[in-house]
């Protein structure tokens, strides 16, 4: 008998339109000290899963069918205080964002002591003892002290661990790990991810781990279930479904997964589910005016660049104090070359690409485009001409009231490159050479996944026909399969057009699949600066190594 | 109902329009009878008031029609002297009660829109920029509005009002009051906009579309204008219809007091002022149908800005 | 610390601005010559009255004696009735705050009671049955409110007074109408209309707030540790609920004093309101003056106890705002 059974759970949410089925028919068996993984992308219903066993559904959600039964006893048809019982005493929950699920304004003893209390029979003291000993357990320094602390006193991974240690302190059996390590960076994620498997062990605890990331399922996970579309397509050992897996989208899934440990030409799409747009790169190459280039001399010049921000105003300048966002940095970017930026979430990477984009002034330093300084200079527009960006949000950089052709025609526009018959002219090509049909510009964003909003994306940055190509995480919004894609275009991109990219990422896969040379950022200073292979097989910085360390190794599945 | 009017009619209409009468909205609508029957309410309040010339029996402004013979008829019995019957009596002037409340609304609805219009434009436009240049521009603007914040509205409606009566000379205060209240009301409430949009704002410009369009270099304005604006709209048509009760309700409170409307143009305020003074002496209808007339217009607003921000802003139910 | 100097600093800057503005208005709305002195009047008496109010100084320097003289209390004569105008506004002072406090306390108590529990029973038919009623309660100007309960209660029952403030009993420079039968049955019906429309306003600010924390993650995950109901509503909930609304409350108490002007006209309460009615009516502008400041000030000092409450109540603030 398994800990927890789910058998054919099925959860219905009643719409304007019709009956959406976000779990079909799903069947989960987990065992204790089990760590469990649920994978699959955006919209399978891997969340609404976990939600429907804590009895937490979102309304208008519910449980149409199946069972959920717990050590041989159903929990699926419970009254609400039943299940209320049962939450926390033997199934608890982390949360994806640890910034929101601490109450902020009670310390974190009392909310430990306040959850050990409502579940096992101890005095004050007992309780407040055994907090201390739960802060220990997740490795929080000093517990007696920090005990008393409010949350805005903890960084974000170790607000983590006081998350896991409040899922833990009440016993459970069942633990329910939503995407807990999706908000942090990755070296704490390698952290938080080998707690929560040491303490799965220890305790004999079952763990549903609810994730996008193939990394995280390889890395930590016991046995792994496949959701695509609300069914689960295949369950078995980690080792047998990502080297073997049986299920035509699990191979798809697998196959469209950057590689960290060699790099490829482009991604084998094995496509699933008709979801796959050609992007037509022929087409849009012909008409593609060319630029006499000079191989000799670097496109982009960057010295020295230094950004920083006012931290604390006053009205005495000498009593201002500033944190320095970027620091001194210097590289070249040679004509029709990818370089790559890489560093964790305030590392500075965004700041200097929006420097370089003509966004912020810079503070100190000089950037020079083909030749010409244009550091803070006062007219860009023929610098602005020639760079574009793409973006990371798909759903944020597109004008929610815009249509679609207004939205690709507005860079054109702008630049007085193209107006009236001609232009819409242009964007029909566009839209049809990035795998869209024409008739997609008479709409509106919301019409639109988030696949085809970043192809929408790349057809207005690509409408000037730019020379320069920045592009900010450009997929780490995306769901792997798509990922894929937009990433072969790129690379597409930069093959048949010559662009010159500068690909910033905090994801070390993907910069190795798609970059010739990469800068390693770190609080605002490049600590190493090489080419790509180079740089992954023998990395001279104590920091590089350290964060290549972090990178999830995808033990187990094949290269293609 | 209004779904299956929509479908019958929607041929006719622009495609523009065609979307919009078949989108979200206009579901959520059209599952509502309480917005649609607060909807209808004011709908005919306002035709009722704008048409009032044509649909009141009488002209209670024109000396000619009136006769003091006829004052203090009950609602619906013949005068005791003269025969004549109103539909829901007569003051003490002789006026008919039902043509002075339509034409009472009048001079409230017209209040009520032009304030919050002009609250509007100059709440969205300083809320626009406050946001959008931050900086020293944003905390002047929106230390300004906190000040004002503390101050309740009805007071600075009052002040202001006071203050233009002073500054003004005697023979103009009556001729310029509806514009004076307009103003004052208009000015005390441009602090909800400007936070609003404000709030707003500060979320779209962090958009990456807002970067797209800096990117290409597309000037300030431009930017505020065509990419900002319509994206901060929705919250500011729950703002406005909410401020359009509290506009009409600051209107009638300013004219009870006798600091609004002047005697010449009284508004639905001024006519409870008139009817408060016959309450003890029982000519109850002076006073009980113009109130009712102000809380139907009230609530019906105050019911659909309700219903358009549970529906605007779907997170909150 | 900073922070709350910080405030304080901003405060007084504010009661400067507002000083400004009722200087401006007693300076420069018609000549105060005019306004102070009749028809019959001598060119000496001009000389003597604008050098009694220093109308020759340069304008900081009268601004300067301005303050000094609010400072001590001292805004000159009302121009209609003659009298001095701290004189007037100290007698009229006690009727306005009791009445502004037995409605506060109305409205604050009840609002935030009700606001709690339509949120928590947001299901339930008497919380929805109070929240529509609320939306009429919003609807329904505080002046119609104390007209109907005048035509209900004295017109109508004849139960209790529709006007005045009963028998006031003098205890040093205070009169209070606490003390006395009438004076209670006096304030029942301005203290209601007074509170009711705040209470509604408040009750449904309150309930927003508490929808908007019960969605919050650490809400959530409070109930998925299986903490009790009551654990969540009250001790995470509502705890987090506070920090918005005190400011609202601040604000409301601001209100109920500036809604009083309407209270006290309907029920002809011998408060501060009333008096400043009448001044804007007979551009008595002294008085305007004289009430402008002494509210502001009123304002200023629950604005500044608001923020402090704040440091109290939010942790994050307590170190000086990181």
């Amino acid at each position: 008998m398994a800990l927890l059974d789910i058998e054919n759970l099925t959860v219905k949410f009643p719409t304007r339109t019709g009956v959406f089925v976000a779990v079909d028919q799903a069947n989960l068996s987990i065992e204790p000290g089990q760590i469990h993984g649920l994978v699959g992308e955006s919209g399978a219903g891997k969340s609404t899963i976990g939600a429907a066993i804590m009895g937490l559904l979102e309304k208008p959600g519910y449980i149409s069918g199946g069972t959920i039964s717990l050590k041989g006893k159903s929990i699926s048809g419970l009254d609400k205080a039943s299940l209320q019982a049962l939450r926390g005493k033997q199934i608890s929950m982390i949360f994806q964002d640890p910034l929101t699920s601490l109450n902020p304004l009670l310390t974190v003893g009392d909310q430990l002591v306040e959850t050990i209390q409502a579940h096992l029979d101890l005095t004050s003291g007992q309780a407040q003892q055994r907090a201390i000993e739960y802060l220990e357990l997740v490795r929080i320094p000093e517990p007696e002290v920090r005990i008393d602390q409010f949350p805005h006193q903890f960084s974000g991974g170790m607000r983590q661990r006081i998350v896991i240690a409040l899922a833990l302190c009440s016993e459970p059996d069942v633990i329910i790990a939503d995407e807990p390590t999706t908000a942090l960076d990755v070296s704490i994620q390698a952290q938080i991810l080998s707690l929560i498997k040491e303490l799965a062990r220890d305790k004999q605890v079952g763990v549903i781990l609810i994730t996008h990331d193939m990394g995280v399922i390889a890395d930590t996970t016991d046995v792994v279930s496949v959701m695509y579309q609300g069914k689960v397509v295949e369950t078995g050992t980690t080792a047998q479904v990502l080297g073997e897996p049986n299920h035509a989208y699990t191979q798809s899934l697998i196959s469209a997964v950057p590689r960290p440990d060699e790099k490829m030409h482009r991604f084998p799409l094995v496509s699933y589910g008709g979801r796959s747009h050609e992007f037509n790169i022929e087409s849009l190459a012909t008409s593609w005016k060319k630029v006499d280039i000079d191989p000799e001399k670097p496109l982009f010049e960057v010295s020295n660049l230094t950004k920083r921000f006012l931290k604390k105003s006053a009205l005495l300048p000498s009593k201002q104090t500033f944190s320095t966002a970027v620091d001194g940095v210097s590289f070249n970017i040679q004509q029709g070359e990818v370089f790559g930026i890489v560093g964790e979430s305030g590392s500075g990477k965004s700041t200097l690409a929006r420097m370089i984009a003509g966004l912020y002034p810079t503070d100190g330093g000089h950037i020079v485009f083909d030749g010409q300084d244009i550091t803070n200079a006062k007219d860009l527009s023929d610098y602005r001409r020639q760079i574009q960006m793409i973006f990371q949000d798909p759903y944020s950089s597109l004008n929610p009231r815009m249509r679609i052709d207004a939205i690709i025609g507005e860079p054109a526009k702008h630049h007085k490159l193209l107006s009236g018959k001609a232009l819409q002219h242009r964007v029909d090509e566009l839209l049809e050479q990035v795998g869209l049909s024409a008739a997609a510009g008479k709409k509106y964003p919301h019409e639109f996944s988030g696949g085809q909003r970043q192809r929408i994306s790349i057809a207005r940055a690509l409408a000037t026909q730019p020379r320069f190509l920045i592009c900010d995480e450009p997929t780490s919004a995306l769901d792997v399969s798509i990922q894929a894609q937009i990433l072969n275009i790129l690379k597409d991109l930069q093959e048949h057009l010559n662009l010159t990219m500068l690909f910033i990422s905090h994801d070390l896969p993907v910069i190795r699949q798609m970059c010739d040379r990469v800068g390693v950022m770190q609080n605002g200073i490049m600590v190493e600066q090489r080419e790509t292979e180079a740089l992954f097989t023998n990395p001279q910085r104590a920091y590089t190594q350290e964060l290549l360390s972090f990178m999830p190794t995808l033990r187990g599945i094949k290269s293609a | 109902m209004l779904t299956r009017f929509c479908s019958k009619w929607s041929c006719l209409l622009p495609e523009r329009i065609r979307t919009a009468l078949d989108s979200d909205f206009m579901w959520r609508l059209s599952r509502s009878p309480v917005a649609i029957v607060s909807f209808v309410v004011f709908a005919l309040l306002v035709l009722s008031a704008v048409f009032a010339p044509w649909i009141a029996p009488f002209n209670p402004y024109d000396p000619a029609s009136l006769d003091l013979m006829n004052g203090f008829t009950p609602p619906a019995t013949a005068n005791d002297f003269t025969g004549q019957r109103f539909l829901l009596g007569s003051d003490d002037q002789g006026r008919d009660v039902l043509s002075t409340i339509l034409y009472g609304m009048r001079i409230s609805l017209f209040v009520g829109f032009s304030a919050v219009l002009f609250a509007m434009v100059l709440g969205i436009s300083l809320g626009l920029i406050a946001g959008y240049l931050g900086g020293w521009v944003d905390t002047v603007i929106m230390r300004i509005a906190d000040v004002q914040l503390t101050f309740p509205s009805i007071l600075v409606a009052m002040l202001i009002f006071g203050i233009a009566k002073g500054v003004m000379p005697a023979e103009y205060r009556d001729q310029m009051a509806i514009w004076v209240l307009i103003i004052s009301i208009g000015l005390s409430d441009w602090v909800q906009f400007a936070r609003v949009v404000r709030g707003a704002t500060l979320v779209e410009k962090g958009r990456e579309y807002v970067m797209a369009a800096q990117l290409i270099g597309q000037p300030t304005p431009i930017i505020m204008w065509r990419h900002i604006l319509p994206n901060v709209l929705s919250p500011v048509l729950v703002i406005a219809t909410i401020s359009l009760a509290l506009a009409i309700i600051a209107e009638a409170t300013l004219s009870f007091l006798g600091v609004g409307a002047p005697p010449t143009q009284p508004s639905l305020g001024t006519l409870i002022r008139i009817g408060q003074s016959f309450m003890f002496s029982g000519e109850w209808w002076i006073l009980l149908f113009p109130a009712c007339t102000l809380l139907a217009l009230a609530f019906s607003v105050n019911l659909l800005g309700d219903w358009l921000r549970d529906t605007l802003n779907p997170k909150l139910r | 610390m900073n922070y709350i100097f910080k405030r304080v600093a901003q405060s007084g800057l504010v009661l400067l601005v507002v000083g400004l503005v009722a200087f401006s208005m007693f300076r420069f709305m018609g000549d105060p010559i005019d306004n102070m002195l009749g028809q019959e009047r001598t060119q000496e008496d001009v000389e003597r009255l604008r050098d009694e109010l220093g109308l020759d100084l340069p304008f900081p320097v009268q601004y300067w004696h301005f303050l000094s003289d609010a400072v001590q209390g001292n805004f000159g004569v009302s121009y209609r009735q003659g009298r001095a105008v701290s004189e007037i506004i100290a007698e009229r002072i006690p009727a306005t705050l009791e009445l502004a406090a037995v409605s506060a306390v109305l409205a604050i108590s009840l609002g935030i009671f009700l606001g709690v529990f339509t949120a928590i029973r947001r299901e339930g038919w008497l919380a929805n049955l109070i929240m529509s009623t609320s939306l009429i309660g919003v609807s329904l100007p505080t002046f119609l409110i104390g007209v109907m309960l005048i035509y209900f209660f004295s017109v109508y029952l004849g139960w209790l007074p529709s006007f005045g403030r009963g028998e006031a009993v003098q205890l040093g420079f205070w009169s209070t109408g606490f003390l006395t039968v009438s004076g209670w049955q006096a304030l029942i019906l301005p203290a209601l209309t007074l509170g009711l429309y705040q209470m509604t306003l408040i009750m449904r600010l309150v309930r927003s707030e508490m929808l908007e924390v019960l969605r919050q993650d650490y809400v959530r995950f409070a109930r998925a540790r299986g903490l009790s109901e009551r654990a969540v509503n009250f001790r995470h909930a509502l705890k987090n609920t506070l920090v918005p609304v005190i400011t609202v409350i601040g604000l409301q108490l601001g209100s109920i004093i500036a809604f009083a002007i309407i209270t006290e006209s309907i029920f002809q309460w011998p408060g501060l309101g009333l008096l400043f009615i009448n001044a804007i009516q007979f551009v008595d502008i002294p008085v305007m003056a004289a009430y402008l400041m002494l509210i502001s000030v009123i304002f200023v000092t629950i604005n500044l106890a608001v923020d402090l409450l704040y440091v109290v109540i939010d942790p994050r603030l307590r170190e000086g705002g990181k």
